[in-house]
């Protein structure tokens, strides 16, 4: 645990060299505003029995789960393996991935203020959005954003290690964008979806990413035991398949670019 | 009696490598069937490294130096054989075993490269386990000898090649490892840095105890560093044993300067049979055979006047140089 505080303090300072860069990654986050526009204009929110308001606090919220469940893992990975830059940290009594890890906690710390800011900006456009969210409902919207930001990263991390085989790995994580990006809640809250899809979307690690937390913050209903179950049920999947992966695939590691 | 801490055994490692022809026709033939075939790269080698030494791996580009460092290390898995350092089977990877050893790569960096060195420095102490009052001391301690200790806070962006090398080590000791595997240390680094860096392995070695593999293309850090050395050719090991020796076998010859007082004892020399080097004037270089060198000497001293005399040896990187080109050099 001392290695980790010790790690996350030394990325979070290196975060900071970014700062520009991550408040840029942060507004470039806005995409649930976007989509929010999109169904207020044209009152598809009647068609799910959401008003206005209820919907507002929902994207906003999925705005800030995004914030703090951004994952990219891979590419930052491919890059290391595919120039050698991992050699130094694989022959470390370490493994390399925590270092990713605590880029990415260190990189949501440095975001924080930024996402505050935006959700500032976005009160004052859209006052009858404000509320004050349960204090149990936002402390279980945290531990859910956290377990999605998991389920993310253990996705990742796997396809990662894919590079130890075909070198090219992120252009499988592309392959998952899209279903990402319309299942996960992102572009609309998945109970506006027909019924049939909605039946095998809950059985995929999708809407729980964005749409379950969403949902847990902004107070709409939500079925929080399933939620909770599904997400850490995902992560006792993918975590056993992490470390197989990665144990076969440093077997396959050339240490190339040197 | 000093006990093995590496020993290797028909050791052998293969890539998989692909290859494309060039042009429209190649590249679609590489895209619809990849070729690939296995390369062995490390061939069947075998040898033992005694705890304290400091061995250089010599070779060729592409000749598997690397690749064996890369071994011993546990960086990359064997294809076949058996290797021990320290007790442990590297590619393993055990806490314990990574926590005696440390590999330098010239090219490559483990430093934090916008942050200052020290930042690095705690965080390596932290992952081998050592507390902060230590780590100070060591860190100290390291950059005394290094000299170092005003770059410590400069970020590491910002520091010159031979200041970054300098702290790459520094954080590559931090832990205090038994076994150091450095891959070519002072790559790109001026001359006043390479020996500063060759003071401080000597050094390190003296007051640790520690084994030290290398691999340069500088000469000079072989002969001021190692006694003995490891040829590697295609793969293979074509001469383990002591450098001098080495120069020895490879050098059976002196080069004599002989300064004569006229040039018609030059001239003389120069008909007398000797395998000459090059003639100047009165200055003449010739080629002898070291066991017949004194024997020559005499002869020469006695038959002609001579104003002055120097016995040299072959420079050191022409003779290694023979080990790299000629693939047919038996040893």
């Amino acid at each position: 645990m001392h290695k980790l505080f010790t790690l996350l303090k030394v990325q979070y300072s290196n975060m900071l060299e970014y700062r520009v860069e991550i408040a840029l990654w942060a507004i470039s986050g806005i995409i649930p505003f976007f989509m929010l526009n999109i169904w207020t204009n044209n009152n598809l929110n009647e068609s799910i029995n959401i008003n206005n308001t209820m919907l507002s606090r929902y994207f906003l919220s999925a705005f800030f789960v995004r914030q703090f469940s951004v994952v990219w893992v891979v590419f930052s990975f491919e890059e290391d393996v595919l120039l050698g830059k991992l050699s130094p940290y694989i022959i470390q009594p370490l493994n390399p991935f925590f270092r990713y890890f605590t880029q990415h906690i260190a990189e949501q710390i440095t975001r924080f203020p930024f996402a505050i800011i935006i959700a500032f900006i976005f009160f004052l456009l859209n006052p009858e959005s404000i509320w004050i969210p349960n204090l149990i409902f936002l402390f279980l919207s945290i531990i859910s954003t956290f377990l999605s930001f998991l389920i993310q990263f253990l996705i990742q991390s796997i396809i990662a290690c894919l590079c130890f085989w075909t070198e090219k790995a992120s252009s499988i994580e592309r392959l998952l964008f899209i279903p990402t990006l319309f299942l996960s809640g992102l572009l609309a809250p998945v109970v506006s979806f027909p019924q049939y899809v909605k039946s095998w979307i809950y059985l995929t690690p999708f809407p729980y990413l964005i749409d379950f937390p969403a949902n847990l913050l902004s107070g709409n209903k939500t079925n929080i035991s399933g939620g909770f179950i599904m997400q850490i049920l995902w992560i006792l999947l993918l975590l056993p398949l992490f470390i197989k992966i990665w144990s076969e695939g440093t077997k396959k590691y050339t240490a190339m670019g040197s | 009696m000093v006990k093995n801490i590496i020993e290797v055994r028909n050791l052998s490692k293969c890539f998989d490598i692909s290859s494309k022809n060039p042009g429209l026709k190649g590249t679609l033939k590489h895209f619809f069937k990849r070729e690939t075939k296995s390369l062995k790269v490390i061939k069947n080698i075998n040898f033992e490294i005694k705890e304290g030494e400091i061995i250089g791996f010599l070779g060729a580009n592409g000749a598997g130096k690397t690749t064996i460092l890369k071994m011993l290390c546990g960086l990359i898995y064997p294809s076949e054989g058996s290797i021990s350092v320290s007790g442990f089977l590297p590619y393993r990877r055990k806490d314990n075993f990574l926590k005696n050893i440390t590999l330098i790569m010239g090219q490559k960096q483990q430093l934090i490269w916008d942050l200052p060195p020290i930042e690095s420095f705690y965080l390596n102490a932290s992952i081998y386990d050592i507390d902060r009052h230590e780590a100070k001391r060591r860190i100290k301690k390291l950059s005394d000898m290094l000299e170092i200790e005003e770059e410590l806070f400069i970020p590491v962006r910002k520091l010159s090649l031979g200041q970054r090398m300098k702290s790459e080590l520094l954080a590559a000791l931090i832990h205090k490892p038994n076994i150091l595997f450095l891959d070519e240390p002072t790559l790109g680094l001026d001359i006043n840095a390479q020996r500063n860096l060759r003071k401080f392995l000597k050094l390190y070695n003296k007051e640790t105890n520690a084994t030290i593999c290398l691999t340069s293309h500088y000469m000079k850090d072989i002969t001021s560093l190692c006694k003995r050395v490891i040829c590697v050719h295609n793969g293979s090991i074509s001469y383990d044993g002591k450098l001098d020796k080495l120069v020895k076998k490879l050098s059976p010859v002196k080069e004599i300067l002989i300064v004569c007082r006229s040039e018609k004892d030059a001239n003389a020399l120069d008909n007398a049979g000797y395998i000459v080097k090059s003639k100047i004037k009165n200055e003449i270089t010739l080629k002898i055979e070291n066991k017949y060198v004194s024997s020559s000497l005499r002869t020469i001293l006695n038959s002609y006047d001579i104003d002055d005399l120097y016995i040299n040896e072959p420079p050191i990187d022409e003779i290694i140089g023979k080990i790299l080109i000629k693939k047919e050099y038996k040893l």
